[in-house]
């Protein structure tokens, strides 16, 4: 007989256990996976989790998917901190690089150094802007958060179909949906020579240490904790509820706004229908993963990404489904909420009617 | 001429009875749910594991019925994970739900694969000889397909279920006061685990519906934030299942507005047009929640709030 007994305070080792434990508890019921299937499943991890960054190129497209994995999942976190539940990153990412494209295509032969950081400002500004929709009708009318930057992800990525299709597609692309190919100056530099690694990644790391010491160290990283702990005291304490929503929706939506310019500037290069392979949904498990804590997600984008090149190498290597990686994206975020139960509860093996 | 029109305003009003149909199952199957004091944001992820089973299953068999039975089942299972989650482990509702959607999409796409392009033949309308065939009325009265009706009845017995049913207003009281309903006796951790079941096997048929007979065919995430949708919809409904049934038959307006736009000879863009359900979706939950007070009186008390027999 299996109990859960509750513990008398929460375990702190198990703060940091259970995502290990689901780490662990996901690996193995991929090798089931794997075996059901009829492949060898110690041969598939392998291929999955380990040759994908078996060389330097590997590592450069590990910290290439981390980037933007990293940049949404920290401003969620904030969001989810405060009981905001910011779902649209993704749309909010699609915004920011239709903002950055659009002035890279404008200005295509601009041979300017201020190129990139214009365009990060507009990729933040798009970003931002998406976000103070939900933001706006929560604060305003109460509307739910959830559905509605949801939908505006539906809504920005058939504006990016719109765009793509029509104002800001190549005049020279024989009708592709495609927009041309941003200039020199409108690309990030690059990080390491050989490589689609760009200085985002450090900016991305940067932001993780802001984004810390934003959380741990200031009155409104206070504030957010509050709110979301115990919306009551946060009341007495006169924090404002409206602030929390507004601060972390638009915190949210610049940093995705950002990681969308980072994807066009960076290894895309230019505008087309689909920006984003799910990051800015993905993030929601990474900001999960790692706690809530930006140290935490930077460790859990770098496991998350490489479910995404694991994916690619199956695909290739066994021709399973990339949709593989979607279900272990999806195992791992179930066996992490199961196993945060361990946090507050023990597991208790016995007879129910113990005497001691 | 004028019989061509009419004919068109036939076909589109056929039309928006199948664009509402499959919201009219998930957004019952949702309310349920939430009226049994949990809110469940997989709507999406079962949808699609629905429409990818059911899709399956009638590949395999040729028999549509046993493809919308397999469809509530493979619902009902996903949601069964979800159950214990949020039932046993005492997960967050709202990070659980989320789990369930991505988790669903994935799971989808994964056995979906194989079934891309594969045609199928789907359920027909009916046609009732002599009835049918009265002009006009004929076929928008009788020339639907069988669930479109079903919808209906499914409708019907909900509302009856939920206000006259005994233990319709025990699934209530769940809902609005689960400690009382514990006090008097009420299995309230059963009683939700099934009102999670019975909402996984309603989106499981509501993405059957889009498989087999909206589309007929298959696609990864072919449900395109319906789900989401019928989320929206239980809100705007009030929790009552009549206003849910004529929500969904006003975004199944708008959904077949969007796509006989062009045709009517208006020239937008297709890409902006098929913003459309979407933002509509916002305007009408920005017009419903702005009387706060409303939506709390109305909400079931415990919506979201987990239960410990223990305290």
């Amino acid at each position: 007989m299996i109990r859960l007994e509750p513990r008398l305070a929460p375990s702190r080792t198990m703060v940091y256990g259970a995502p290990l434990l689901a780490v662990v508890l996901t690996l193995i019921t991929g090798a089931a996976l794997f075996s059901a299937l009829g492949y060898n499943p110690l041969q598939s991890l392998y291929l999955f989790f380990i040759q994908p960054i078996s060389d330097s190129y590997g590592i450069t497209e590990l910290l290439l998917k981390a980037t933007p994995l990293t940049l949404c999942a920290v401003g969620l976190a904030v969001g989810f901190r405060g009981n905001v539940w910011n779902i649209g990153a993704e749309g909010q990412l699609t915004m920011g690089a239709i903002t950055a494209g659009a002035i890279a295509v404008t200005w295509h032969d601009s041979t300017s150094s201020l190129m990139i950081p214009i365009m990060i400002v507009a990729g933040l500004a798009g970003g931002m802007a998406w976000a103070a929709i939900p933001a706006l009708l929560k604060t305003r009318f109460h509307a739910n958060e959830i559905l509605t930057s949801l939908m505006l992800t539906y809504v920005a990525t058939f504006f990016l179909g719109y765009l793509v299709n029509g104002p800001l597609r190549d005049p020279e692309g024989f009708n592709f949906p495609e927009s041309r190919m941003f200039g020199d100056a409108a690309l990030l530099p690059m990080l390491v020579e050989e490589s689609r690694l760009h200085i985002g990644a450090l900016i991305a790391l940067f932001v993780v240490i802001l984004g810390w010491v934003m959380m741990a160290r200031t009155l409104i990283g206070f504030q957010v904790k509050v709110v979301g702990l115990t919306p009551l005291a946060a009341h007495y304490a006169g924090f404002s509820p409206k602030k929390v929503v507004w601060m972390s929706l638009l915190l949210g939506g610049a940093l995705a706004g950002l990681a969308g310019m980072f994807e066009v500037a960076g290894p895309i290069g230019q505008l087309q229908p689909v920006i984003s392979p799910g990051y800015g949904f993905t993030a929601i498990i990474v900001a999960f993963l790692g706690r809530l804590h930006p140290i935490g997600i930077l460790l859990a984008a770098l496991l998350v990404a490489l479910s995404y090149l694991g994916g690619e190498t199956v695909q290739m290597e066994l021709s399973l489904p990339l949709a593989v990686t979607g279900v272990f994206q999806g195992m791992l975020l179930f066996f992490l909420l199961a196993c945060d139960v361990l946090i507050n509860y023990r597991l208790s093996i016995g007879f129910k009617g113990k005497t001691a | 001429m004028i019989g061509f029109e009419v004919e068109t305003l036939i076909a589109i009003l056929l039309g928006v009875a199948r664009g509402a149909t499959p919201l009219v199952f998930a957004a019952i199957g949702e309310l349920i749910t939430e009226k049994s004091g949990v809110l469940n944001l997989g709507v999406e992820g079962m949808m699609l594991v629905g429409a990818v089973a059911g899709f399956i299953a009638v590949v395999a068999t040729g028999s549509p019925t046993l493809g919308f039975f397999a469809a509530m089942l493979a619902g009902a299972l996903l949601a069964s994970l979800f159950a214990f989650l949020v039932l046993v482990l005492h997960t967050n509702q709202v990070a659980s739900g989320l789990a369930l959607t991505i988790f669903g999409v994935g799971v989808s796409a994964f056995f979906g694969l194989g079934y891309i392009g594969t045609p199928i033949k789907g359920p027909q309308a009916i046609h009732i000889p002599v009835l049918t065939d009265i002009p006009v009325i004929g076929p928008l009265l009788f020339g639907h397909d069988i669930m479109v009706y079903l919808a209906f009845v499914l409708v019907a017995a909900t509302a009856w279920f939920l206000s006259k049913s005994r233990w319709g207003m025990i699934l209530r009281a769940v809902g609005e006061s689960h400690h009382a309903a514990h006090a008097i006796g009420y299995p309230v951790v059963m009683i939700r685990f099934f009102a999670i079941l019975f909402g996984g096997a309603m989106c499981g048929l509501a993405g059957a519906y889009i498989s087999l007979i909206y589309t007929p065919m298959w696609a990864e995430n072919m449900t395109a934030g319906r789900g989401w949708i019928a989320l929206a919809l239980v809100v705007f409904a009030t929790w009552k299942p009549g206003r849910a049934l004529i929500g969904a038959y006003l975004f199944g307006g708008v959904t077949i507005l969007q796509l006989n736009v062009q045709s009517l000879g208006v020239d937008v863009s297709a890409h902006l047009m098929n913003m459309l359900p979407y933002i509509a979706t916002i305007l009408v939950l920005v017009l419903i929640s702005r009387d706060e007070t409303k939506i709390r009186l109305n909400a079931p008390a415990c919506l979201g709030k987990p239960f410990r027999a223990d305290g």
